[in-house]
């Protein structure tokens, strides 16, 4: 009988294990909690949130991110304006129409966007993109929110286009066969009926990849030129809210105000994208792609 | 009338072929500037030697060592925890609630922001376990931010290990544990393997993350132990292109280490991407 | 009861959740004879032969009444153990399943997660069982080459081999030869009456010639139901209900 036994000790052995993630997801809320809580003893929320100064070393200091907010929720959409079409239309590209040869090459390449250090996308924006969109739109400044938004598109494209690609392939093909049979060509099938079919895995993809950018730190950090102030155009400069974590971490001194404040945006950060994997988990479980039954 | 209608579908697929093919050009263009702009920093030099002079010469070792041991820290982290883990969710458990509270868990981890990663790294792993700015707390941040990349490759790994095999197993009178140790686990190896490297790949490039638990500016020693700081590739580019003191003057280097972090990720991804086709036509025979 | 019988149930039902798959089925295994289950598919045989290992338990939501007797033990009272079940009860299925390990290792495992570790022990107990499958001759010069690169027909009585090794009573087989070619089928035919000498053996086929060639008695399922048992030459030639005469002569449906 003995090994019976160990089989059940090792079964709850992995249960602990596995319970591992979601401890870990509990510990960040917690400890962001902890050490950004207490910037409420000094403002209160709304002034927090809504005020739209952010002079954090300035005495008295301003600890208003309504403009980091903003500065975030502008790049972001900028970059899903770009991203979004062109993540789904590459997964369109390669589920319907590439040759399987052709799709052979270009699944990798998207997979490569996928593994490209932020770091290195951030660089290129500041060495490369930034002199030359001065140049070409006679800006004074090349760090700025388009910069900022083309790169992150970058980064969001395959986020998007892999997901998108997966719900747009699993469509039955009992359902394009249809389609075919009543006279209607590739084109006509893929925008009614294929598109429909996938439209909840689509979406759910285009929430990932916008939350996928809104988190993203080092391309916002070095290439969207960092002024906390509300931008009036694209080729403003903005401060979104991973930059200043990243950026102001090293001079706020240890449970200082500043470094509460810090941790605070961490809160702000953690719920955005939180919000955000909860609708696109609620969309994917809730309108589940089931065979035909899902147009 | 047909006509028509398939004159606007060769217009609609050339767009959408334009939409894969940019993907392709702009991957091209950032790699062209690196490839271009950083070749003539690699030398031997440059890769085994410290930086000099306040970091305007030298070369990068203490960064590519640096990166290399926050990775072994990382896996060291990830994969045992991953990979037990995926075993539970696959092979152990039943659908419930506390399969859905664990996969809450792993899907919200993996859409936490890098950033927000280092700061709970900096606020628990450095300062309420005190390990300071290390190795350890860079890689153990590192770690729980794979985690879900490993699970979910080995999910993947563990579902495509035929249910014949297990029932072949148990039907001899193996218990649940060998059947998963002898011959699950043997078959899934490759896979997991496989989403190893790309989870490390993944590691290796973040720059967030490590910026206040593992990484320094500059330390001219090479890594000793584990409560060591370190210098590493990712951070080293960033200091240098913003807070260097002489930003234009080390482009090249700036360039030069870019160009070695994409050798190593892409190297790791196209190994992981090569194993997997090739374990793909195997499994198709 | 009749010292003969091996095994048996006992007006067994079984349910998928809320539906009923199999309703009160009761048939004895006599030792050392080999008992076909025939009828259409979708009729139940496989889940009933399922039952007899316990290898529906791997299913969520799944439900057995009734008396299931292995001897005089009933093998889903809760103090039997599964693992020990599964050793006396071995299992040959549709497909050919070998590991991806070498031959040797493929008949190896089951002694070794049954905890025999004496390695000539080993070594001999998988030349015996190699040679009760009737495939020694043909893998003894490749005994650490792969199973994978075994014939399907090898495949399967290397399957055979590997369910011999743990010395069990009983043998289910699951369509075993529904996947060979008719010379592989005919070399495994000969293997189930060779084994029954010492085993019980309880095979599911879709094959009326196969069941009414290798075995010695066949119980007949339809639609979840047992229709008919009795001893095979009885059941073919003289069958009491109508409903059996036509599934055996092909007029069925």
């Amino acid at each position: 009988m003995k090994r019976q036994h160990i089989d059940k000790t090792v079964q709850s052995g992995f249960l602990l294990v596995a319970l591992f993630s979601i401890t870990v997801l509990l510990l960040i809320m917690v400890f962001l909690f902890i050490e950004g809580l207490p910037i409420l003893d000094h403002i209160s929320v709304k002034e927090f949130i809504f005020g739209k100064y952010w002079y954090p070393t300035d005495d008295p200091a301003d600890f208003g991110i309504f403009a980091l907010i903003l500065g975030s929720v502008c790049v972001t959409l900028l970059s899903g304006l770009m991203a979004i079409p062109l993540g789904i239309m590459t997964a369109v590209y390669l589920a319907e129409i590439a040759s399987p040869r052709v799709a052979e090459i270009v699944k990798p390449i998207v997979e490569l966007m996928a593994s490209m250090p932020s770091v290195v996308i951030g660089f290129f924006g500041m060495a490369v993109v930034a002199p030359f969109i001065q140049e070409l739109f006679d800006i004074p400044v090349g760090l700025n929110m388009f910069n900022a938004s083309l790169m992150l598109a970058f980064m969001a494209i395959p986020t998007i286009c892999s997901i998108s690609e997966d719900a747009v392939f699993s469509v039955p093909t009992a359902l394009k066969e249809a389609s075919f049979a009543l006279g209607a060509t590739h084109f006509e099938t893929i925008v009614k009926v294929v598109i429909p079919a996938s439209l909840s895995g689509i979406c759910t993809a285009v929430i990932l990849g916008l939350s996928r950018a809104i988190g993203e730190t080092m391309v916002v950090l070095m290439a969207a030129g960092g002024a906390a102030m509300i931008p009036g155009s694209i080729f403003d400069p903005v401060r979104p809210l991973p930059a200043s974590i990243a950026a102001e971490m090293a001079e706020a001194p240890f449970r200082s105000e500043h470094y509460h404040a810090l941790f605070a945006i961490g809160i702000v950060l953690f719920v955005f994208t939180f919000i955000f994997n909860l609708i696109a988990d609620y969309i994917s479980h809730k309108f589940r792609q089931v065979g035909e039954a899902s147009l | 009338m047909i006509k028509r209608r398939l004159q606007i579908q060769t217009i609609a697929f050339g767009f959408l072929k334009a939409a894969g093919l940019l993907n392709g050009v702009a991957l091209m263009i950032i790699v062209y500037f690196m490839l271009s702009r950083g070749w003539s920093a690699i030398s031997w030099e440059f890769l085994t030697q410290p930086p000099k002079d306040s970091m305007t010469a030298g070369g990068i070792l203490p960064c590519i060592m640096g990166t290399i041991s926050l990775c072994l820290m990382t896996i060291l982290v990830s994969l045992p925890i991953g990979v037990a883990s995926a075993i539970y969710l696959n092979e152990y458990a039943s659908q419930g609630r506390i399969v859905r509270i664990i996969r809450l868990g792993i899907n919200n981890l993996a859409g936490v922001p890098s950033i927000v990663f280092g700061l709970f790294g900096l606020a628990f792993f450095c300062i309420v376990l005190k390990m300071g700015v290390s190795i350890a707390a860079g890689g153990l941040t590192l770690g729980i931010m794979t985690l879900p990349v490993i699970i979910g490759a080995s999910e993947e790994a563990l579902k495509a290990v035929p249910d014949t095999y297990r029932e072949a197993s148990l039907a001899m009178g193996a218990t649940k544990w060998q059947t998963i140790r002898k011959v699950v686990l043997p078959a899934a190896f490759p896979g997991i393997i496989t989403g190893s490297i790309l989870g490390l790949s993944r590691a290796a490039g973040e720059t967030a993350p490590i910026m206040y638990t593992g990484a320094v500016f500059f330390t001219p020693e090479l890594p000793g132990s584990i409560l060591d700081e370190v210098m590493a590739l990712p951070y080293h580019i960033y200091v240098l292109a913003t807070a260097g003191t002489n930003i234009e003057t080390t482009r090249h280097l700036q360039y030069g280490t870019a160009l070695v972090l994409i050798v190593l990720v892409f190297g790791m991804n196209l190994a992981a991407i090569i194993l997997r086709s090739k374990m793909r036509k195997k499994l198709r025979i | 009861m009749d010292s003969n019988i091996k095994m048996h149930t006992q007006a067994l039902d079984f349910f998928y959740g809320a539906f009923q798959a199999l309703y009160n089925i009761s048939i004895d295994f006599i030792e050392n004879q080999v008992t076909a289950l025939i009828g259409p598919s979708g009729c139940g045989k496989s889940t009933y032969l399922r039952c007899l290992n316990r290898m529906n338990d791997l299913i969520p939501g799944i439900l057995v009444k009734g008396q299931t007797m292995l001897d005089s033990q009933d093998i889903y009272n809760p103090s039997v153990d599964v693992v020990s079940l599964r050793r006396r009860v071995g299992m040959v299925f549709q497909k050919p399943n070998p590991f991806p390990k070498t031959i040797f290792e493929n008949i190896a495992y089951g002694l070794r997660v049954n905890g025999i570790k004496d390695k000539a022990k080993i070594t001999q107990i998988v030349e015996k069982s190699l040679k009760q499958a009737a495939i020694w001759d043909e893998v003894k010069d490749r005994l650490n080459e792969s199973a994978l690169g075994l014939s399907g027909g090898q495949q399967q009585r290397l399957c055979i081999a590997r369910a011999l090794a743990v010395d069990p009573e009983v043998l289910l087989m699951d369509e075993p030869a529904s996947a060979l070619d008719p010379i592989a089928t005919q070399k495994i035919e000969e293997l189930i009456s060779t084994l029954s000498s010492k085993l019980t053996i309880i095979i599911v086929t879709h094959n009326m010639q196969q069941a009414a060639r290798v075995s010695d008695r066949t119980a007949f399922f339809y639609m979840g139901k047992l229709i008919e048992v009795n001893d095979t030459d009885i059941l073919f030639t003289k069958p009491e209900l109508k409903q059996t005469e036509d599934y055996i002569t092909g007029r069925f449906g």
